[in-house]
């Protein structure tokens, strides 16, 4: 197969004849879902691997690391459902990645990392949440990565707690960060193919919780739009950022530089 | 500008599993309580060592002085009494 | 009273307890040591025992912090999910275990801003392996199995070391090593029987860190400066050459089954001695790289100072809440209580 030539839109399963993995009802769509979920997993913790070495911290190397780790595992576990996990981190290209543009985004200083956190820990947590109570496939792998993101989801809220209520510094940081970050919120929003769930309710929740939460920090929720002109819901149809593509490049050379090795 | 801004040094202790008392794992630095409950999930309990976890900020321990090792634990030396291999029962009692 | 982590403020000799007392004390403390006994925290030690402590346990988490960077250097480019994986939990131990050590130190008053301070300011060392550049893939499994191999081979004597701060972190470390040098010769082994590629790139690796990696020993035991006082006080269990000789027995078979070979031409088997005989290490480039001129010392340094110094802003945010929040509960406290006081006062009028 070639999966550097999936086709960016629609998203179909890289390769369904070998799905080895793959349950037998309503692959396509579930191998959608599965894709986006654990592209976002993925990015994300291939950026919060990056801080590796310039934490704060030692306490928060430990702590980021723990995060990068669960997301980790959730990717490896979903897209072994599509096909080889390997084939798809390394040997698709840009536009064939199906994760949300937020997660792409770098890491900026600590204030922008957790304000990344934030976003999307909420939004995962609240997803994984209505997940597991389906019938999908993917329900008992939701269910159990529930429990790793509302970990996630309380260190990111400490944090904005702690940085929006501490110094005049680090609340202007936070500040910069939650701005910056807020017009790639909209999206996570868009219903996802093979995900039966309730969005209007997820977006609810989710700006009921960061309201809250931005509250407890005095900060004050973002203004402004939750998308980009054109650009909404743009990730999951393999359209992306320009840092992506220098991301992608750096994890998938050395992989790309050796065709058929194993590891 | 090292120590104004070090944050406070905790103790840790961790129940193992269920049915064990909280043991001392070590110790941390967390600027309060709640991050130091967090440093310590993350820090001693990232292999399953752990159901549940202590944290005491270090400086509120008040520890008995190695000056006082005699006073205060040699007296307890010469309690045989305490113990119940001290006492002689004849072969065979059962349930003692 | 005291605080468990606070040391003896005033020792017994520096007060009226006079030479005499100072002499029991010491012999007492000598006999401990030499009946294997632990020595804690609180107990009378001799200042240079302390001191020896103090540095050896901050070189060593200072060696595990700068330690997570040349592996860290590869987490982004791991070319598989699972060596990621892998590689993200032994950075991430790497980070823990600099955490213990510290804590360890700190037992003996030492505050960790101020052996980071002595880190960043090169008053303080770390182990000169960490002074080698990753510019491989490989090189990440030649760390797992020769740099961890030798600080196995160091460590595992510490884990009986007489101060019991140190004994215990280095348990819980060993421990959690365990697989650290595991997954880098399954790594290597892996590229020894992959491509032809794949099996030079281990080769180059495993050609670079040999020597290095013998050198992580120390000098020579008729040149180590610290050695024969360390090993009375039981902090050291086993010579600098003798630890050497018994990792360069570990890792020739181990080299045989890889596939690969160490770059030595000295390197046999001597029956007489019942080890290998090995060649002559470069003793000058030791030095040159300890005495900062190593291929990565000063970026390694630059890199730590700068998180560090990048951090600060968010420590002090961190500390700058729990003050507010700590004089919001003390506020509530209070006038909960003065409410209190107020409702009594009323009914009792």
């Amino acid at each position: 197969m070639t999966p550097a030539a999936v086709p960016p839109a629609p998203v179909t399963p890289a390769s369904p004849e070998t799905g080895t993995a793959s349950p037998a009802d309503g692959a396509p769509a579930l191998h959608a879902a599965a894709l986006a979920l654990g592209d976002d997993a993925l990015v994300l913790s291939h950026r919060l691997g990056e801080w590796a070495g310039h934490a704060p911290v030692l306490e928060e190397e430990v702590a980021l690391a723990n995060i990068a780790l669960d997301l980790l595992g959730q990717a490896r576990v979903l897209l072994s459902l599509v096909d080889d996990e390997d084939e798809l981190a390394y040997l698709r290209e840009e536009r064939a990645f199906r994760n949300l543009q937020l997660v792409e985004q770098p890491n900026g200083d600590f204030a922008q990392t957790i304000a990344r956190q934030l976003y999307f820990s909420v939004y995962q947590n609240l997803l994984y949440g209505q997940l597991a109570d389906t019938e999908s496939p993917l329900a008992p792998l939701a269910a159990k990565a529930g429990k790793e993101v509302a970990y996630h989801q309380d260190h990111a809220e400490q944090w904005t707690i702690r940085l929006g209520d501490g110094t005049a510094e680090s609340h202007e940081r936070m500040e910069r960060g939650l701005d910056a970050l807020w017009r790639f919120t909209g999206e996570m929003f868009q219903p996802v193919p093979g995900l039966d769930l309730d969005w209007q309710a997820l977006r609810e929740q989710w700006t009921a919780r960061v309201t809250e939460v931005l509250e407890k920090a005095t900060l004050g929720v973002p203004e402004g739009p939750q998308s980009g002109a054109w650009a909404a819901g743009a990730g999951r149809e393999g359209l992306h950022t320009e840092s992506f593509g220098r991301m992608l490049a750096e994890m998938q050379h050395l992989h790309r530089s050796h065709p058929g090795a194993s590891w | 500008m090292s120590s104004s801004t070090e944050w406070p040094l905790w103790e840790v202790f961790v129940r193992s599993r269920r049915g064990l008392s909280h043991t001392h794992a070590g110790s941390l630095h967390a600027p309060d309580a709640e991050m130091a409950l967090r440093n310590a999930r993350d820090l001693y309990t990232r292999r399953n060592e752990g159901v549940s976890i202590w944290v005491v900020p270090s400086a509120e321990i008040t520890a008995s002085s190695p000056d006082e090792k005699d006073s205060f634990f040699e007296p307890a030396a010469d309690k045989p009494y305490r113990h119940p291999t001290f006492y002689d029962i004849p072969e065979g009692v059962k349930h003692l | 009273m005291a605080t468990a982590h606070q040391p003896p403020s005033t020792a017994p000799h520096h007060t009226a307890a006079g030479a005499a007392d100072t002499a029991a004390l010491e012999s007492a403390f000598d006999a401990a040591v030499a009946a294997d006994e632990r020595i804690e925290p609180r107990d009378w030690m001799p200042d240079a025992y302390r001191a020896t402590l103090v540095r050896q346990m901050a070189q060593h988490a200072h060696s595990e912090i700068i330690g997570m960077q040349p592996e860290a250097n590869w987490i982004t480019r791991a070319p598989s999910l699972r060596r990621k994986a892998i590689l993200m939990a032994k950075v991430q131990d790497e980070a823990g275990h600099g955490l213990y050590l510290y804590s360890a130190a700190e037992t003996l008053g030492a505050s960790r801003d101020d052996l980071l301070d002595k880190l960043h300011s090169g008053r303080q060392k770390y182990s000169s392996i960490f002074n080698y550049p990753t510019l491989t893939w490989a090189d990440v499994g030649a760390i797992g199995w020769l740099v961890d191999g030798a600080a196995i081979t160091n460590q595992v004597p510490l884990c009986r070391c007489s101060y019991g701060p140190y004994a215990r972190a280095m348990v819980r470390v060993c421990k959690e090593e365990s697989f650290h040098q595991r997954q880098g010769y399954e790594l290597l082994l892996a590229l020894s029987r992959g491509t032809p590629a794949q099996h030079a790139m281990a080769q180059d690796a495993v050609d670079r860190w040999w020597w290095p990696s013998l050198m992580m020993f120390g000098p020579p035991d008729a040149e180590s400066s610290h050695s024969e006082q360390s090993m009375t006080w039981k902090i050291k269990r086993h010579s600098n050459d003798e630890l050497r000789q018994r990792f360069v027995d570990i890792c020739v078979p181990q080299a045989e089954s890889l596939g690969l070979t160490l770059p030595d031409p000295d390197l046999r088997w001597n029956d007489e001695r019942g080890h290998h005989d090995f060649g002559a290490i470069d003793w000058s480039e030791f030095w040159a790289v300890l005495k900062g001129n190593g291929p990565c010392n000063e970026q390694r340094i630059t890199q730590r100072r700068r998180a560090h110094e990048e951090g600060a802003w968010v420590r002090e945010a961190a500390t700058a809440y729990a003050a507010k929040s700590a004089a919001r509960t003390a506020k509530a406290t209070k006038s909960a209580k003065s409410a209190k006081n107020s409702e009594r006062e009323e009914a009792t009028a």
